[in-house]
């Protein structure tokens, strides 16, 4: 049931020539040039705000600031760093749990039941899939200033919680994953359409819904355009939000504070949760990928 | 999905008032589809319908400084449509998606070929190293290549000056709109390189060996067996980058910082919505511009499917 195509086809092709020490060479070439940012924020990270601007960025400096440098991140503006990335997290586990819980449901629902307007409905849903996200940013700002929502983790959660490209996977997912036959069994043994869906279903459409909760997680812990408009109060920021403006603060003419080591390491401790999850949990973004593009 | 599945299993039960329990069965699971459905299609309406809704309403009136807000009818698009800088804006945006666009998905498109055949070494590590920028939030990404494009201690002015060659002026009018490509390219190139090299390894290996067997090499087989094979992903992509192209905000809002004169209020749509929006207080105008763009977007993708649909059938 939970066989991906990537990982059947994979298994039952034999390898197309042997490994060409060209084709290796030019391919680590390429994969210099989406490392070497990363290679100098770590390197950067290291130094303080006179040896960023007189060594070699590629290289290490005579002293060795990260230490004090994370310190600064911590300390900065009254501890706010801190803040930010308990905001992002926040933001990110309850949007993207909460959303891949609506869209299971209603993957399934989409998938498994026949009911009146279901046509209609999932045609709405694919018809938004080309509603450009950020064109609906200041209306939605617009509208919630009205409820009184602007300001508040509500206003960044809700629209990002749903997404049609979501409901879209979750549905192809549960066509392959949710053999009708166990559906059956469930009823026959007297269980209610919930309970199955509870107890039965879910556990079937767990790889699905990682996929789509990874998906979700890096688009909110990504986001900018959003929570720029909505919020307005430094304690409610993720960890874009804050940084943007620290960044700005830095830059900004005149007699800018010396923050660029600050605004650097934080930058750089800020992307290590995501590059962590990604690492750990790789196979599901090939699955979820092929999951899209195949049926796409 | 299919209703007589659901109902055979219980016709399959010999019970005399079947018909009717039928139907009571068949009513009870479509309550359930519907409260199934409801919560993720609550929020769905509330974001995404009910603004959509209210950015066409807001877009008809204007705020007047005698007389309050009056209905203007179409009034903020045609504004709109004339505005120089909202054109100068569509236009940048349309240029960065004609340059942008196919460089990054050929660039894709050939790190999954290349990976797909097993012809490199170590080839998941590279494949992972490629796709990381993914999981770099695009604020970050454009902050760092801010610093690696600066003219005075950027990377690449040290390189330059090293070599002896000018120093590159990565922030300047002329460049600034390639700069903020590479940095998108730097982005988006793994994310649609492992969508299409997922799609590549769901190709069924017999059409592969059809091809070996015809003798066509590696070059011949990625360009009338594996690219064909893929249509679908590829067009997934071609889709999302144009979606993703005309939205372009983060980047350049970054950047702008660092660029203030070559990055004006109207340098992409949704930095001239937004400075209108928050900087103008044109509330209503901005919700036009908005709408408009979105309706650019729509058109455009549309136009893109279809062409590419047309000719996958010629």
């Amino acid at each position: 049931m939970t066989v991906h195509p990537v990982r059947s086809a994979r298994s039952s092709r034999g390898r197309m020539g042997r490994p060409s020490t060209v084709l290796t060479i030019a391919m680590l070439a390429c994969l210099g040039y989406f490392l070497l940012p990363l290679v100098w924020i770590a390197v950067a990270s290291t130094k303080d705000n006179s040896d960023l601007f007189s060594s070699f960025g590629l290289w290490f400096a005579d002293d060795f600031s990260l230490l004090a440098n994370l310190r600064d991140v911590f300390t900065y503006d009254g501890a706010v760093y801190g803040r930010w990335l308990i905001n992002t997290a926040l933001y990110a586990v309850l949007t993207a749990g909460g959303g891949a819980f609506l869209m299971a449901a209603a993957g399934y629902a989409f998938a498994q039941y026949k009911f009146a307007g279901s046509k209609v409905l999932f045609g709405i849903v694919l018809g938004s899939f080309m509603i450009p996200s950020t064109a609906l940013v200041i209306p939605t700002y617009l509208l919630f200033s009205q409820i009184g929502l602007v300001n508040t983790p509500l206003a960044v959660i809700l629209p990002s919680l749903v997404s049609p490209f979501g409901i879209y996977l979750m549905r192809v997912y549960a066509e392959g994953a949710v053999p009708d036959s166990l559906i059956e069994a469930a009823r026959v043994d007297g269980a209610g359409e919930f309970r199955i869906f509870w107890q039965v279903t879910l556990r079937l459409l767990a790889p699905g819904i990682v996929t789509v909760l990874l998906f979700s997680l890096v688009g909110v812990w990504n986001n900018y355009f959003l929570p720029l408009i909505m919020l307005n109060d430094p304690k409610w920021f993720p960890i874009t939000v804050g940084l943007a403006q620290w960044q700005a603060k830095a830059s900004g003419g005149g007699g800018a504070e010396a923050l660029f080591s600050t605004v650097i390491t934080g930058s750089m401790v800020s992307i290590i949760p995501l590059l962590a999850a990604f690492l750990f949990l790789q196979r599901y973004w090939v699955s979820g990928m092929s999951l899209g593009a195949v049926k796409g | 999905m299919n209703p007589s599945r659901v109902v055979t299993a219980d016709t399959a039960v010999p019970v005399v008032a079947s018909r009717e329990r039928n139907r009571s069965v068949t009513r009870r699971h479509a309550i359930a589809a519907y409260g199934f459905i409801a919560p993720a299609m609550l929020v769905f309406v509330a974001t995404l319908v009910v603004p959509l809704g209210y950015a066409a309403y807001v877009s008809l009136f204007r705020e007047r400084l005698v007389g309050g807000t009056v209905f203007v009818g179409l009034g903020n698009y045609g504004e709109a449509v004339a505005d120089p800088l909202f054109r100068a804006g569509v236009l940048r945006m349309a240029l960065f998606l004609v340059i942008q666009v196919p460089i990054m998905l050929t660039i894709a498109l050939v790190f999954a070929l290349v990976l797909d055949s097993g012809r490199v070494r170590f080839g998941r590590f590279i494949r992972l190293g490629i796709f990381i920028p993914y999981a770099v939030p695009s604020i970050i990404a454009a902050l760092m290549w801010g610093y690696l494009y600066g003219p005075d201690f950027g990377l690449f002015a040290q390189l330059a000056r090293r070599v002896g060659l000018g120093t590159p002026r990565f922030l300047s009018e002329d460049w600034i709109l390639a700069s903020i490509a590479n940095i998108t390219t730097w982005e988006f190139v793994g994310y649609n390189m492992i969508i299409l090299f997922a799609a590549l390894r769901a190709v069924p290996s017999d059409r592969y060996e059809a091809a070996a067997v015809d003798g066509a090499g590696a070059i011949r087989t990625a360009w009338s067996v594996k690219i064909p094979a893929i249509r679908p992903a590829l067009l997934l992509t071609v889709i999302f980058s144009v979606i993703g192209s005309f939205q372009l905000f983060n980047e350049p809002q970054v950047l702008w910082v660092l660029a203030p004169t070559a990055i004006g209020n109207g340098y992409t749509p949704n930095l001239y919505a937004f400075h209108l929006a928050f900087t103008n207080q044109q509330v209503n105008y901005s919700a036009a511009v908005s709408f408009l763009l979105g309706i650019v977007i729509v058109a455009v993708s549309y136009v893109v499917m279809l062409a590419t649909n047309r000719s996958s059938r010629s």
